[in-house]
């Protein structure tokens, strides 16, 4: 985990020097569109073109598919019990029980199929070209998000490593301690639960450290490092807007727009 | 950097953490002038640390607690002025903030809401202050201990702190890092002029470097105040009685007689050891584990020691080579530590983890005790006598209903070696087992080893100690 946040902070791809915040709402705005309604076109649409502007991501075949990973499994997840369970609309193909296949919930399931990839791959692909602290700094510096929170968040992220250390620690010793044969949901509770005390008590020394450098304290807070917000980040939040108003836009046109609030 | 250091004036201070009914600090009266080194002694619960997070303004409201009397930086309450006073404490890992060095350092500085040309001057000469030459960039998780230590005084001294309040800052590093971190503080203070303040229970790391030595009575105010000579002559005794190492008084070494029939239990041949599959941290280790005999495993921080005493331990799976259990050793439980099933394991190795607090398991000390030999199934007069045992020879008698998590540093150590003693294994792995730990603890658990030595069981310490391998040790082995 922490190799993972770790291997974000030095790339060169423009992707990774756009502001972090740009990538935010340009994720946000291709998710709203696509969520308006539930069609194959508008989806497709999207699909299409975020597979060209994927080119720019930096991102290597494997690496694309590791981090995009969770999605590759909800996918056919979500198609199937959308075929099985979906709305019933048209033909019957294939009836077991309560259980239905029509043209209708075959439809639906592709649909859905798309519109999570559609959503999901920008969403993921605009998270993993980002640095935590480089997205800390913007919403504090562009958003004007409030820096207690944000700065706290980012410094809990730091946590992550050792609490991953820690259970696998823990883990061990219970095999250690002669309790590590049976029972091993409470088990698992009970190991959870000494993770958290450890947590709180890693997150209190870290908050004395942080405190003990001023933080929190009263009067204005530098920045070290500039959150620059320029022509880049406009182009990348058009991008967004045009992504989602083709899509939209290509659905209408061909019949296929279905307003989910409608 | 800033110019000179600042004076502290305590007058009649005293804290009280709120919850609690015994004051943490009572009737402090003391005077340090600006400049001044000083090293901050006294017993366990003597309420040093609580002095210092009171100068760093760290120690919080009438919330948190209650105050008698006046603790005051150059006049002024220590929460009013935040950035006169920097601290920095003793666990490496729970003081990086950010992930980037350069990142970290300048933290301090954008708290204190400098500008961003004089924030990046600072970050560069207090990395060089402190020694550690890296790209700003470089990731704060790949730090060693000492580095990690180092960063934090960069930090700090980013901030040109009049004062420099330093809580154990060497207790949980090797040698090596011991003396980076200490070499560094001495570069500053020079160079700055600042106040030092330092808690250590090691007084030969800071003796030198210090001009004054004050001693906290546990019972309120100070009990010695002066040169660093003249206190430990006239307190050296009772400070060492109290747990402080004082190069004069070094804790008594046992007496040992060998075990006669020495036995090998576990023999491992071209060990090559690893968390995880793929990952070898170390390899062609050779080693043997013998009945009434003591094995330390040393080498730099990172070599894999850790790694290999879980492996010795049977808690993970060698990644290479082969660690074989003798027949009579593993009575039935076949060849291969690694595979025995977690009861199996209890009576046969016993491994005393780093850190406590990952092995504790119940919410008493009796409890905690009770665990092996509730899980050994032992009838529950049985499971009581080894628990009281136990309870009075690691004096823990008086703590048997307190929460384990609640002890202090020496107690949890005693509790971590008792919970693995209740299941009597023939094998005990300790990693770490004197790290941080004040002089009478290391008297005890080394008396405590050798007594079990003594008995026949066998010993493999992992350790940076060396007075503790001189002790103990009838064999080293060094990872390289």
């Amino acid at each position: 985990m922490t190799a993972a946040v770790d291997a974000r902070t030095r790339q060169d791809q423009a992707i990774h020097g756009v502001n972090p915040v740009a990538k935010l709402i340009a994720a946000m705005v291709i998710g709203f569109c696509l969520l308006l309604s539930i069609d194959p076109v508008s989806a497709l649409v999207a699909l299409g073109l975020e597979a060209v502007l994927l080119v720019w991501a930096g991102l290597s075949f494997r690496e694309f598919f590791v981090r995009t990973a969770p999605l590759w499994i909800a996918v056919p997840l979500t198609g199937l019990t959308t075929a099985l369970y979906g709305v019933d609309s048209g033909s019957l193909i294939w009836q077991f029980g309560f259980v239905s296949v029509t043209d209708g919930s075959l439809e639906l399931a592709a649909a859905m199929m798309l519109r999570i990839l559609a959503a999901g791959i920008p969403a993921i692909v605009l998270f993993v070209t980002t640095d935590p602290t480089d997205l800390a700094d913007g919403l504090a510096q562009v958003l004007r998000l409030p820096e207690r929170f944000v700065l706290g968040g980012l410094a809990g992220l730091r946590l992550v490593g050792l609490f991953i250390d820690d259970w696998h620690s823990l883990s061990l010793a219970r095999r250690a301690r002669g309790v590590g044969d049976s029972g091993r949901v409470r088990r698992f509770g009970g190991q959870a639960f000494a993770l958290l005390v450890l947590s709180v008590r890693r997150a209190t020394k870290l908050a004395t450290a942080m405190e003990a450098k001023g933080f929190g304290s009263p009067g204005t807070r530098s920045w070290a490092r500039p959150s620059p917000f320029g022509w880049r980040e406009v182009v990348l939040i058009v991008i967004g807007v045009v992504v989602g108003a083709a899509a939209v836009t290509a659905a209408v046109v061909a019949g296929t727009w279905r307003f989910i609030l409608g | 950097m800033s110019g000179s250091g600042a004076r502290v004036d305590a007058r009649g201070w005293g804290w009280r953490y709120a919850g609690r009914r015994a004051s943490a600090v009572s009737g402090l009266t003391v005077r340090i002038e600006p400049g001044e080194r000083v090293l901050l002694l006294g017993a366990s619960g003597a309420g040093k640390s609580t002095v210092l997070h009171a100068l760093a303004g760290v120690l919080g409201g009438d919330d948190d607690g209650d105050q008698q009397g006046e603790l005051l930086v150059d006049g002024r309450r220590p929460q009013d002025c935040r950035g006169v006073a920097g601290l920095v404490l003793q666990d490496p890992d729970s003081q990086v903030v950010l992930a980037r060095v350069g990142d970290d350092v300048a933290f301090g500085c954008e708290n204190l809401g400098l500008p961003r040309d004089e924030i990046w001057r600072r970050v560069g000469s207090a990395l060089d202050a402190v020694g550690l030459r890296l790209p700003l960039d470089h990731p704060t998780s790949a730090l060693s201990g000492g580095q990690k230590q180092r960063l934090a005084l960069a930090g700090l001294l980013a901030m040109e702190p009049k004062l420099v309040l330093l809580d154990e800052p060497t207790a949980n590093l090797d040698p090596e890092g011991v003396t980076e971190v200490r070499d560094a503080v001495a570069r500053t203070v020079a160079e700055t002029g600042a106040t030092l303040i330092v808690i250590e229970h090691r007084v030969a790391v800071w003796r030198d470097l210090v001009d004054r030595v004050i001693v906290l009575d546990a019972a309120g105010g100070v009990l010695a105040d002066g040169a660093p000579d003249d206190v430990l002559a006239s307190e050296g005794r009772r400070l060492a009685d109290a747990g402080v190492w004082v190069p004069e008084f070094p804790p008594a070494a046992p007496v040992r007689t060998p075990w006669p029939a020495s036995e090998l239990l576990l023999q491992g041949s071209a060990l090559g050891v690893g968390r995880r599959k793929g990952a070898v941290v170390a390899s062609g280790i050779d080693v043997t584990v013998a009945s009434g005999r003591a094995l330390a495993v040393s080498g730099r921080n990172g070599s894999g020691k850790s790694t290999l005493a879980l492996t010795l331990a049977g808690l993970i799976k060698p990644l290479d080579g082969e660690l074989a259990a003798n027949p009579g050793f593993a009575a039935g439980a076949g060849r291969e530590p690694a595979r025995w099933r977690s009861r199996e394991l209890l009576t046969r190795i016993g491994t005393v983890f780093q850190d406590p607090e990952h092995q504790f398991l119940s919410s008493t000390v009796r409890d905690e005790l009770a665990v092996g030999p509730r899980a050994l199934r032992l009838p529950e007069q049985e499971v009581t006598d080894r628990v009281d045992d136990l309870l009075e020879r690691l004096r823990l008698t008086s703590l048997a209903r307190a929460n384990p998590f609640t002890l202090s540093g020496g107690e949890k150590r005693r509790l971590s070696v008792a919970t693995i003693l209740a299941a009597r294994p023939s094998v005990l792995v300790l990693d770490e087992p004197t790290f941080g730990q004040d002089s009478r603890t290391w008297r005890e658990l080394v008396a405590l080893l050798a007594e079990l030595l003594d008995e026949g069981k066998s010993v493999v310490a992992v350790t940076h100690d060396r007075d503790f391998i001189d002790a103990i040790a009838d064999s080293e082995l060094v990872i390289a």
